[in-house]
């Protein structure tokens, strides 16, 4: 019924910029809500690591089965097996000869052998030394460096108390440890602070990844660029949103990790705040970097998870200790982001702020973030090649 | 940048828009010049467009109409500033479309083919969003936005998600969020395909009326050539290259006295497809309803004669020419396919016997159902299908046909009822039904990735050949359908039309009594389509059933008989004609088939409303 030609809508081009920026991310929202994978990814996916990690997973060795043979039994011996009985670590089973517990190691019933040979008590007594013979199963070397320093500790802590009890001469030196940061030696307090690192990598990268490809793969994308929106619009219109979103993974994370999980916190809420908003603006670049050269949801997600989400969980410190890895892959583990989250997240819970150790650390993630929206600014053009 | 493109190709017309009068060039809202653009895709590169120049006036609707792989899509994409041409330059209502991108944005609208819409967001809200990312001011869209939903009927749907509506709502949403910044030039890329004749019908009044209405200028491309017929201007387009660019009428005048129905109400209309199919003086034979069409070479009614002899009880008839004939002759004078068709066998009389004896059914159907929840998608549908016969099953998006289709195929139990498919109950025995069938769908269901001899070892192995059998099988499909030349190509890399037939050659490996044929042959060019129906035509006459389902109504056309379901029910069964016949109206006297169907649910919808 419309009659003549319309009119033509005045435009404000000023004006407009902000309304299609909030008519972009109003989109987004209404997709997030609606849309039960992303939920999935950014709710459902980092309680569920954070449960796992919190609860599930310790890299504490508890209750480890290890086998015991005592050639000669004395009250000595007798002794120094109790330590094992009484202690958490261990679970001791006692074999009589040591083809049966060498068989026990090969069957794995047994993680570990502590074998004490035959003059044991008489050379102790002596004042000479005696050697305590322990095999321990090397398949998981990091369970096989826990069972060593538990035996030499629990050695150690028995031969104090003959010292003590002065039935053997004094040691010329005594190793007293303390553990800073994390007293109880908890895994779990490290553990979780480094979790919040992988859980906006999910969010701010691979979601970001997934979404963007999304548009690409569904043609919005096409429909999108012929409208007057820029590309600044485009992507400024996934930025903002997604950065609330791994915001909210990161309260999250914290708000867990210190309420449910007892992890301490010693440093500054805001330096944490500003370390993560600068962290996810590295997500976020590297994930639309990712979905502007993919444009296809499966590649993204792979691209995602190979160069984003698993170099978070493995090369970032997170996990593994960097100092620990052989000098190449150390080297490799600088050009992650996560690597520099993680140290800052660990140190930031566990020990306060400590300024010398952040500012570089902050400095890499701010070049890391300039360099990867800057080359995704680049890179994205409105057009379709 | 602008003038050595010039001096590049002095063998060309000069620029039309260079030498235009200024107040001609103010009517001009899109000029290609000398534009090329290539891909490169896998090893091949392939020219979308070659050396491609046209000029669209003001206050037209300019169709572009060519098979899948003409170069469509990328023209569109051209126009719309989202691929940069290698060669040439364009010019979107004055404004280069390298050089003044941003400024083109705001005054054009583009949809997309898939629309461009966001599925989990409502009607209102994709309006809202474009609306938004278009910068229309406030106090102006809810006029727009009633003016657009009651021009597309969406107006009772604008809280629904738009990944719930069907196919040709859809259609008209994406149409309405292009149309929000009321662009003076509207640029639609194949707005049409998979969407059902009734919705396709309802789309042009749309587009007639912004033409006439907003004075918008409308380019819209197509790979459904009777469709071109409805555009003032027809630009058709085939390997990249412009065939030919004028009114549909120019065109038609060209063959003007070489087009012929013939029928005979004593020998079989696909026997007189095949005995007129293959003389040299018909450029093109098609089945149509009970007769035949039939173009000839040349203009002489002579020749007309000398080849259609002593056929008892004969009539012909001169049929006014069609678009698509056009298309057919000029792209036989082409020639760039060789036909395969020599290699088939002939034929026998007692083959397409000329009244059908009493056939047993070898599909039954009875009381079918089929729920999704509340939902029926198939209530209460009973039909016979007949052995070797071609049977359709048509009608819009969303009545049920793909979910008859898919319970026939054994891919789908049903809810109740009682359908048998050669003998075997689908309720019970599934799977033995389906080592009786082959099904083909035009999404070309192969492994992309392997080459065409992988593809028919993959299937033969899957249908159970073994041993010699296999070989001999895939040896019969190379040759019968040409694809020898090609044995070691990758799948993905085909033309079209090879694909189409690979996929056929696949579907026919294990020598099925029944064929289901699922949008066989959409998009692909008229003269694989010929082709392709040739075959079916031929594996009919030896008997075996088809069944298809198409939005191509000239697909339908070669069946000899059609239902045609609407809400999960069927609303009429007969042969094409008879349906013809169904549909005759003052206004109408002689429908054609598309004219019918759309009667025909109109009719049902109507009914629907009233009781």
């Amino acid at each position: 019924m419309s009659q003549s030609r319309p009119r033509r809508v005045h435009r404000f081009p000023s004006n407009n910029t902000w309304m299609r920026l909030r008519g972009l991310m109003r989109k987004e929202a209404l997709q997030i809500v609606r849309d039960p994978s992303s939920i999935a990814i950014a709710f459902l996916i980092p309680v569920l690591l954070l449960l796992l990690f919190g609860y599930g997973i310790s890299l504490d060795a508890e209750h480890v089965p290890v086998g015991l043979v005592v050639e000669q039994p004395t009250h000595l011996t007798a002794e120094f097996t109790a330590s094992f009985f009484h202690s958490r670590y261990f679970l001791p089973i006692s074999f009589d000869s040591m083809t049966a517990a060498e068989e026990a190691l090969r069957e794995h019933r047994v993680n570990a052998i502590v074998r004490l040979r035959e003059p044991f008590g008489k050379q102790i007594s002596a004042g000479a030394v005696a050697p305590v013979q322990v095999i321990v199963n090397g398949s998981d070397a990091n369970t096989a460096r826990l069972i060593i320093g538990y035996v030499e500790g629990a050695t150690a802590r028995w031969l104090e108390r003959l010292v003590r009890e002065g039935r053997t001469r004094p040691l010329p030196i005594a190793i007293e440890p303390r553990i800073w940061f994390n007293a109880e030696v908890r895994s779990r307090n490290f553990l979780v602070p480094g979790l919040v690192a992988v859980i906006m990598t999910l969010i701010g990268a691979l979601l970001t990844a997934l979404v963007m490809a999304r548009e690409w793969e569904r043609g919005t994308m096409e429909a999108l660029m012929t409208t007057p929106v820029t590309a600044n619009d485009i992507l400024l219109g996934k930025i903002i949103p997604y950065f609330f979103l791994g915001t909210g993974g990161m309260v999250l994370s914290v708000v867990m990790a210190i309420g449910l999980f007892d992890v301490p916190f010693r440093g500054s809420f805001w330096v944490l705040a500003l370390a993560g908003g600068i962290f996810l603006s590295v997500a976020l670049g590297m994930g639309l970097l990712i979905s502007v050269l993919a444009k296809n949801q499966f590649v993204a997600a792979q691209a995602a998870i190979i160069v984003t989400f698993l170099p978070a969980f493995l090369l970032s410190g997170f996990l593994f200790d960097i100092g620990s890895m052989p000098p190449l892959i150390q080297g490799i583990t600088y050009i992650f982001a996560a690597r520099y989250f993680v140290e800052i997240l660990q140190s930031a819970f566990l020990a306060g702020t400590i300024w010398p150790l952040f500012i570089p650390n902050l400095i890499a993630l701010l070049i890391m973030a300039g360099l990867f929206l800057g080359l995704c600014r680049f890179i994205f053009r409105k057009r379709l090649e | 940048m602008f003038a050595p493109n010039l001096a590049m190709s002095p063998s060309s017309e000069p620029a039309p828009h260079q030498t235009d009068s200024s107040a001609e060039i103010q009517d001009i809202v899109l000029t290609f010049h000398d534009v090329s653009k290539s891909f490169v895709s896998g090893h091949r590169v392939i020219h979308a467009l070659t050396r491609v120049s046209f000029t669209v006036r003001r206050g037209t609707v300019t169709g572009i109409i060519g098979p899948d792989g003409a170069g469509k899509t990328t023209l569109m994409r051209l126009a719309a500033t989202l691929l940069r041409p290698d060669q040439g330059h364009i010019s979107v209502l004055g404004m280069d479309t390298q050089r003044e991108a941003a400024a083109i944005y705001g005054q054009i609208g583009y949809m997309p083919q898939r629309f461009g819409l966001y599925e989990d967001l409502t009607v209102q809200e994709n309006l809202d969003l474009y609306a938004d990312l278009h910068g229309l001011d406030h106090d102006h869209r809810s006029a727009r936005y009633r003016q657009l939903m009651v021009m597309t009927g969406l107006e009772p749907f604008t809280r629904r998600l738009a990944g719930q509506l069907s196919g040709g709502m859809k259609q008209k949403l994406g149409l309405a969020c292009s149309l929000l910044g009321t662009p003076p030039l509207l640029l639609l890329d194949e707005p049409t395909v998979g969407v059902d004749p009734l919705s396709r019908r309802e789309l042009w009044t749309i587009v007639d009326r912004l033409v006439r209405e907003e004075g918008t200028s409308v380019v819209l491309t197509t790979s459904y050539i009777e469709e071109a017929e409805r555009c003032p201007d027809v630009l058709i387009l085939h390997e990249g290259t412009i065939l030919g660019r004028a009114h549909p009428s120019t065109f038609k005048r060209e063959i003007e006295g070489r087009v012929y129905q013939i029928h005979s109400s004593a020998v079989h209309k696909r026997l007189i497809h095949a005995t007129l199919t293959d003389r040299p003086e018909v450029v093109d034979a098609m089945v149509q309803g009970e007769s035949v069409r039939l173009v000839l070479r040349d203009p002489h009614p002579e020749t007309l004669a000398a080849i259609v002899p002593a056929i008892p009880q004969l009539s012909i008839a001169p049929v006014p020419p069609r678009l698509e004939d056009w298309f057919i002759v000029k792209l036989r004078q082409q020639a760039s396919q060789p036909a395969v068709r020599s290699q088939l066998k002939p034929l026998t009389a007692s083959q397409t016997s000329l009244s059908p004896a009493p056939r047993a059914p070898v599909i039954q159907v009875r009381h079918a159902q089929r729920r999704f929840g509340d939902f029926y998608a198939v209530h209460d549908v009973s039909f016979d299908v007949l052995s070797g016969e071609i049977f359709g099953l048509l009608g819009p998006n969303g009545a049920g046909k793909s979910t008859t289709f898919r319970m026939l195929c054994g891919l789908l139990p049903p809810s109740g009822g009682h359908l048998t498919v050669a003998g075997v109950d689908l309720r019970r025995a599934r799977s033995a039904a389906r080592q009786r069938i082959g099904y083909m769908s035009q999404k070309f269901s192969l492994y992309r990735d392997l080459s065409v001899r992988e593809n028919l070892r993959f299937f033969s192995s899957a249908y159970g050949l073994r041993g010699d059998r296999r070989r001999e099988r895939n040896n019969w499909a190379l040759d019968q359908f040409g694809l020898r030349p090609f044995a070691d190509a990758v799948s993905g890399e085909l033309p079209l039309g090879y694909k189409q037939r690979l996929a056929l050659a696949c579907a026919l490996m294990h020598e099925p009594d029944i064929l289901f044929l699922d949008e066989p042959t959409s998009g692909v060019d008229p003269l694989a389509r010929r082709e392709f129906w040739h075959r079916i035509l031929e594996l009919a006459g030896r008997g075996v059933t088809i069944m298809v389902t198409t939005h191509v109504l000239e697909e339908a056309e070669y069946c000899d008989r059609i239902a045609i379901m609407a809400h999960g029910r069927l609303l009429t069964l007969g042969t094409p004609d008879e349906i013809k016949r169904r549909a005759r109206t003052v206004e109408c006297p002689t429908p054609s088939l598309e004219d019918a169907f759309v009667y025909l649910i109109h009719t049902e919808r109507r009914q629907a409303v009233v009781s």
